[in-house]
C-alpha cells in the first residue's frame, strides 16, 4: 500500500469504507478534512476523540475517521454525545450534524445542551436542505427557495443558528463557510479548546440538489457565492441597511467563559465525598 | 417461615425505592431521565444516591434525550439505567430499537399506567406488555423482566442490570403504579460481588476486534470508547465490524445473531413462578401486581380443598412457552387477569393453540386492580 503523504491519512479508515457518499460538489469532504486538520494541530489522540453524528449526508462523515464513531439516530446525536461526554468528560466530544438534523428534529436537544454548557464541539454543516432524502425544505432553506416539498417557494422564514443557540446560552458560537477552509478548520480548533458549548456553523453546498432546485450553479459556482455573500463580523456590522440584502456574516459571534456542565458535576461529586475529619 | 435476619436490614421500602436501591446494588452509575409519574421516585432517589458515589445523574430534555443519553454513557463504559411510564415509555421506542441493533447494554424502568395516551397517570395498568415486545421497528427480540413484590423489583432490578450487561441489549423492567408506590417490609439481601455481572472486556488487539462478532454463543466480548479500540457503532444494519452494510449475507447474520443470542439462552433468561401447580386442574396465569390477588384466591381455594394452582412469569420476554405447556399439561381451564384489553390472554391463546384448555379472562382498564374476589368467583365458575 502506497504509504499515505497528507495529513488527514493519517486520521481516515482505509479499506471498505471508501469511496464515501457524498456527491459530486458536496462541501462534506472540506468539512471534514478542516476538523481532521484542526484535531491534527491540537495533537489529541484519536483513542480521545469521539465523533458522534445522527441522520443525513454530514452525518455519515463518522465512519470515514479512525476516532470513537457514533452514528446515532436522526435529531440525538447531541443526547448521545452528553451521555458519553458525562461518563468520560476527558474525551474530546465532537458533534457532527446537518441543519435538518440539529435545528428542526434535534432543536429542543441543540439548545439544552447550549443551556447546561457542556463541553461539546457542535459543527453543523448547513447546506440549507434535506440531501439524503432527496431535498425537503428545512428550517434554513431560504424563504422563498425552492424543495423538493416547497415547489411553489419556501414560505417558512428561517432559523439562524448562531442567533439561537447564543439566545440558548452556547458560550462559543461561530460561523463560515466552506469555501473559507483555512477559517473554518481555526474556528473548529477553536471551539475544541473552548471549554464550555461550542457551536461552529459552516454553510456549505449542496449543488446536485439544493443548486439544482435553484439554479445556483455547479459546486464551484456555489463556492463563488459563498464568497461573495459571507461578510467578516466586523465589516458586516458596518453595512449600511441597504447592503446587508443577501449578505451573511462570519466569524466568531460568541465566545465568554462560563462554568461548565461536567466540571460543575464534579464539583457536586466532590462536595459529597466524605471529608478527613468525618465520621 | 423462620428467618435468621437481624431486623437491621428490614425496612420499609416503596417499589420504586426498591428499583433506585437495586440498581445501586447492581453498579448502575449513570442515569438519565425525564420525570413522569409513576416513576418519578425512581430519578429523584438515584439523584441524590449517584453523585455520592461518583456516578452520574442527569435530567434531560426530554425521554428521547434520556434513552439516547444512556445509550452514550453505556458505550463509554457506564452501567445505565433510565425510568420512565407509557407516554414516556413510546417516546423511548426508537432509542430502545437502537440500543438493541448496536447490542449497547441498558435498561429502561416502566412503572405502567393507565392508557392509552397521557390516559391514567396514578392508576396501574399492564396494558405495556406488548408495547415491551415489539414497541420499536424491527423485529429485534427483547428482554422484559415484571415484578410482584417490593423485595422482587429490588432483585430484578439487579437481574436486569446483568442481564443488559451479559446479553449486551436493552432490558425492560416494567412495574405498575401500585407496585411503584406501595410499601413493603423488605429484608434487604447482601448483595456478593459475585453476583453482579459486568461485560466482558476483549483481549485481542484492536486490528483484529470485532465488535459483533459471529459465534456460537453470541455472547462476546465489548470494547468501550476510549479504550484503543476506536470502533464504529451506526443504527444502520452493520457488519461484524459495525460498519453499515447493505449486504443481504452480512444482514442477516446480523439479523440472525439479534434472535439467537435471545433464544439460545432460554433457560437462563425464562423465570417462572409456580405456586401449587404439581396437581392443579384449575390454574390462574397473571404477572406482576395482579398476581398478588391471584395467589390469594389460589391459596381460598386450596383452602376449600380445591385443585387450583397460579403460574407467574417473572420474565415477560422471551414469553416461557414451553414451560407453560408443561406446567399446564394436565389443566382444563386457565384464569387470566390483567390490566390490559388481552394482552397475556392473546400470548397465552398462541401457546396453548394445541391444547384443549379453556380460557377464562377477567380483563381491567379502568385504573382499579383485579381483587381477589374476582379471582375466586372466575375459580368457582370455571369449575362448574
Amino acid at each position: 500500500m502506497k504509504i499515505p503523504q497528507k495529513t488527514v491519512h493519517k486520521f481516515l479508515r482505509h479499506g471498505k469504507k471508501f469511496p464515501h457518499v457524498w456527491c459530486p460538489g458536496c462541501s462534506n469532504g472540506i468539512v471534514l478534512g478542516a476538523i481532521i486538520r484542526a484535531v491534527d494541530e491540537l495533537g489529541y489522540e484519536k483513542d480521545d476523540m469521539a465523533m458522534v453524528s445522527g441522520i443525513g449526508c454530514s452525518s455519515r462523515m463518522p465512519v470515514y475517521v479512525d476516532f470513537n464513531t457514533l452514528h446515532t439516530l436522526h435529531g440525538r446525536a447531541i443526547p448521545f454525545a452528553t451521555g458519553l461526554k458525562m461518563v468520560k468528560p476527558k474525551m474530546n466530544v465532537c458533534v457532527v450534524t446537518g441543519d435538518g438534523d440539529s435545528s428542526a428534529i434535534g432543536g429542543n436537544h441543540l439548545i439544552h445542551a447550549a443551556r447546561r454548557n457542556i463541553d461539546l464541539t457542535v459543527i453543523v454543516v448547513n447546506n440549507n436542505i434535506y440531501g439524503m432524502t432527496g431535498g425537503q425544505y428545512s428550517p434554513t432553506t431560504p424563504t422563498g427557495a425552492k424543495a423538493t416539498t416547497t415547489q411553489y417557494g419556501n414560505i417558512d422564514p428561517v432559523f439562524d443558528l448562531c442567533k439561537l443557540v447564543e439566545g440558548a446560552g452556547a458560550t462559543f458560537v461561530a460561523r463560515t463557510t466552506a469555501y473559507h477552509v483555512v477559517e473554518a478548520q481555526s474556528l473548529i480548533k477553536q471551539a475544541f479548546e473552548h471549554k464550555g458549548f461550542s457551536l461552529v456553523e459552516i454553510v456549505s453546498a449542496c449543488p446536485v440538489i439544493y443548486g439544482r432546485l435553484n439554479k445556483k450553479g455547479t459546486g464551484p459556482q456555489m463556492m463563488q457565492e459563498m464568497k461573495e455573500r459571507a461578510i467578516p463580523l466586523k465589516a458586516f456590522e458596518k453595512l449600511p441597511a441597504d447592503k446587508l440584502e443577501d449578505k451573511y456574516s462570519r466569524g466568531i459571534m460568541v465566545n465568554i467563559d462560563k462554568p461548565e456542565y461536567t466540571a460543575q458535576y464534579q464539583k457536586l461529586i466532590d462536595s459529597l465525598q466524605p471529608k478527613e475529619g468525618d465520621k | 417461615m423462620a428467618k435468621k435476619t437481624t431486623k437491621k436490614n428490614v425496612v420499609l421500602m416503596q417499589g420504586n425505592e426498591a428499583v433506585a436501591r437495586g440498581a445501586l446494588a447492581a453498579g448502575v452509575n449513570f442515569f438519565a431521565g425525564y420525570p413522569i409519574t409513576p416513576s418519578t421516585e425512581v430519578a429523584e432517589i438515584l439523584s441524590v444516591e449517584l453523585p455520592k458515589i461518583g456516578g452520574t445523574f442527569i435530567q434531560m430534555e426530554d425521554e428521547i434525550a434520556s434513552i439516547a443519553a444512556i445509550i452514550g454513557g453505556s458505550l463509554a463504559g457506564a452501567k445505565t439505567m433510565t425510568a420512565t411510564s407509557g407516554p414516556g415509555f413510546s417516546l423511548m421506542q426508537e432509542g430502545i430499537g437502537y440500543a438493541k441493533i448496536t447490542e449497547t447494554p441498558c435498561v429502561v424502568v416502566n412503572v405502567m399506567r393507565g392508557g392509552p395516551s397521557t390516559g391514567l397517570p396514578t392508576k396501574p395498568s399492564q396494558s405495556d406488555i406488548m408495547q415491551a415486545r415489539w414497541g420499536s421497528h424491527g423485529d429485534a427480540p427483547a428482554i422484559v423482566l415484571y415484578p410482584n413484590s417490593v423485595l422482587e423489583s429490588y432483585e430484578l432490578t439487579i437481574r436486569a442490570v446483568n442481564l443488559a450487561e451479559k446479553y449486551r441489549t436493552c432490558v425492560v423492567l416494567l412495574s405498575d403504579e401500585v407496585l411503584g408506590h406501595m410499601r413493603e417490609a423488605v429484608d434487604i439481601p447482601e448483595i456478593n460481588e459475585s453476583k453482579l455481572i459486568k461485560r466482558i472486556k476483549p483481549t485481542t488487539p484492536p486490528e483484529w476486534y470485532q465488535h459483533y462478532p459471529d459465534n456460537a454463543k453470541y455472547i462476546s466480548p465489548v470494547a468501550s470508547f476510549g479504550e484503543g479500540y476506536r470502533f464504529h457503532v451506526t443504527g444502520l444494519t452493520h457488519d461484524s465490524k459495525g460498519f453499515p452494510t447493505n449486504r443481504s449475507d452480512e444482514a442477516q447474520i446480523q439479523n440472525e445473531r439479534l434472535k439467537k443470542k435471545i433464544t439460545h439462552h432460554l433457560d437462563d433468561l425464562v423465570q417462572v413462578e409456580d405456586y401449587l401447580m404439581e396437581d392443579a386442574r384449575v390454574a390462574v396465569f397473571a404477572v406482576g401486581i395482579t398476581s398478588r390477588a391471584a395467589k390469594e384466591a389460589v391459596r381460598s381455594a386450596r383452602s376449600r380443598n380445591r385443585k387450583v394452582g397460579m403460574l407467574r412469569p417473572l420474565t415477560i420476554w422471551p414469553f416461557p412457552d414451553n414451560v407453560i405447556r408443561e406446567k399446564f399439561k394436565n389443566v382444563k381451564a386457565v384464569v387470566v387477569p390483567e390490566l390490559s384489553e388481552g394482552q397475556l390472554l392473546n400470548e397465552l391463546k398462541r401457546v396453548l393453540r394445541k391444547m384443549n384448555i379453556k380460557l377464562y379472562p377477567i380483563q381491567k382498564t379502568n385504573g382499579e386492580l383485579i381483587t381477589p374476589d374476582e379471582i375466586t368467583q372466575a375459580i368457582k365458575e370455571v369449575r362448574k
